[in-house]
């Protein structure tokens, strides 16, 4: 009964997943895209507990459907109406027909790789303890295995914060655009 | 584990992937390329967990979380450039971004 349960949430997660993923992608109006987003990080997280992770689906919520979508809103909606009114993209038509292929190729080579090779392999995950996944654990591993990626990643967020302080400074500056000339 | 197997976690992980891939060749703007590449990201995020689980190693996890604010970097970035198109009334269409002279 439990494992019954679990696939039926499972397989909701996944529809939600794949259906938001679909209307990110075609939407014309981009904060309806975002908005679709929020769904998918939300589905996603719910796969994430699945997967006895709990403080990376808290985190999820957090940062990406908290600060990465509140920060994608703001802009969106600092920019104004920008619905298209053809979104997708110009060329010549053996471009998307490419675009297609390329895309449906990565999904062709994973599920013919799952399938064939490591169907056996993939089915028998390893017995975990209760607390597997917990924010104890995690930290743990970040202060003593992996402490030179907590450390890389706190200078990629330091260099980000820097980067965007600098491009929203000069875009203030930039109103004018031969002003910025003049000055720099 | 109950539920499903971690093949269907795979399997997932891939239509996703390729459904981000496709928005960020198909469509025009900007936004939503940004967006497209969030969804690509989260797809290996969830491939990552998945083996982390089936191996019952929380390393992956680990890496999840570096992704994650690999990924908001890289929003922060993004928008500041988009935000700056916008300031200067340059239309957001990627395919008419030519040069990258100010």
């Amino acid at each position: 009964m439990a494992n019954f349960l679990v696939w039926v949430v499972w397989l909701g997660a996944a529809f939600g997943c794949l259906v938001s993923a679909l209307a990110v992608v075609s939407f014309r109006n981009p904060f309806y895209s975002a908005l679709a987003l929020i769904g998918n990080l939300a589905s996603l997280a719910v796969l994430f507990l699945l997967l006895s992770g709990e403080f990376v689906a808290a985190g999820q919520v957090l940062v990406y459907g908290g600060a990465v979508m509140v920060m994608f809103l703001f802009v969106i909606a600092y920019l104004g109406d920008k619905s298209e009114e053809s979104p997708w993209s110009g060329g010549p038509s053996w471009l998307i027909v490419g675009a297609v292929l390329a895309g449906g190729a990565i999904l062709a080579e994973v599920i013919v790789v799952v399938s064939l090779k490591a169907g056996n392999f993939l089915s028998s995950p390893q017995p975990v303890t209760r607390s597997f996944g917990s924010p104890a654990a995690l930290g743990r591993l970040f202060l003593t295995d992996h402490l030179l990626a907590f450390e890389v990643t706190s200078i990629v967020l330091l260099v980000a914060a820097v980067g965007g302080v600098v491009l929203g400074s000069h875009a203030r500056q930039g109103e004018d655009p031969t002003e910025v000339h003049a000055r720099t | 584990m109950r539920g499903p197997d971690i093949q269907w976690y795979v399997i997932l992980s891939a239509i996703l992937f390729s459904v981000g891939a496709l928005g960020v060749m198909l469509r025009r703007s900007p936004l939503i390329i940004l967006l497209s590449v969030e969804i690509m990201l989260n797809s290996a995020n969830l491939l990552l967990i998945a083996f982390s689980r089936l191996h019952g190693r929380e390393d992956g996890q680990i890496f999840a979380i570096s992704v994650m604010a690999v990924a908001a970097s890289e929003v922060v970035v993004g928008l500041g450039m988009i935000v700056a198109m916008g300031r200067r009334n340059v239309e957001l269409d990627v395919d008419k971004l030519r040069t990258l002279r100010g």
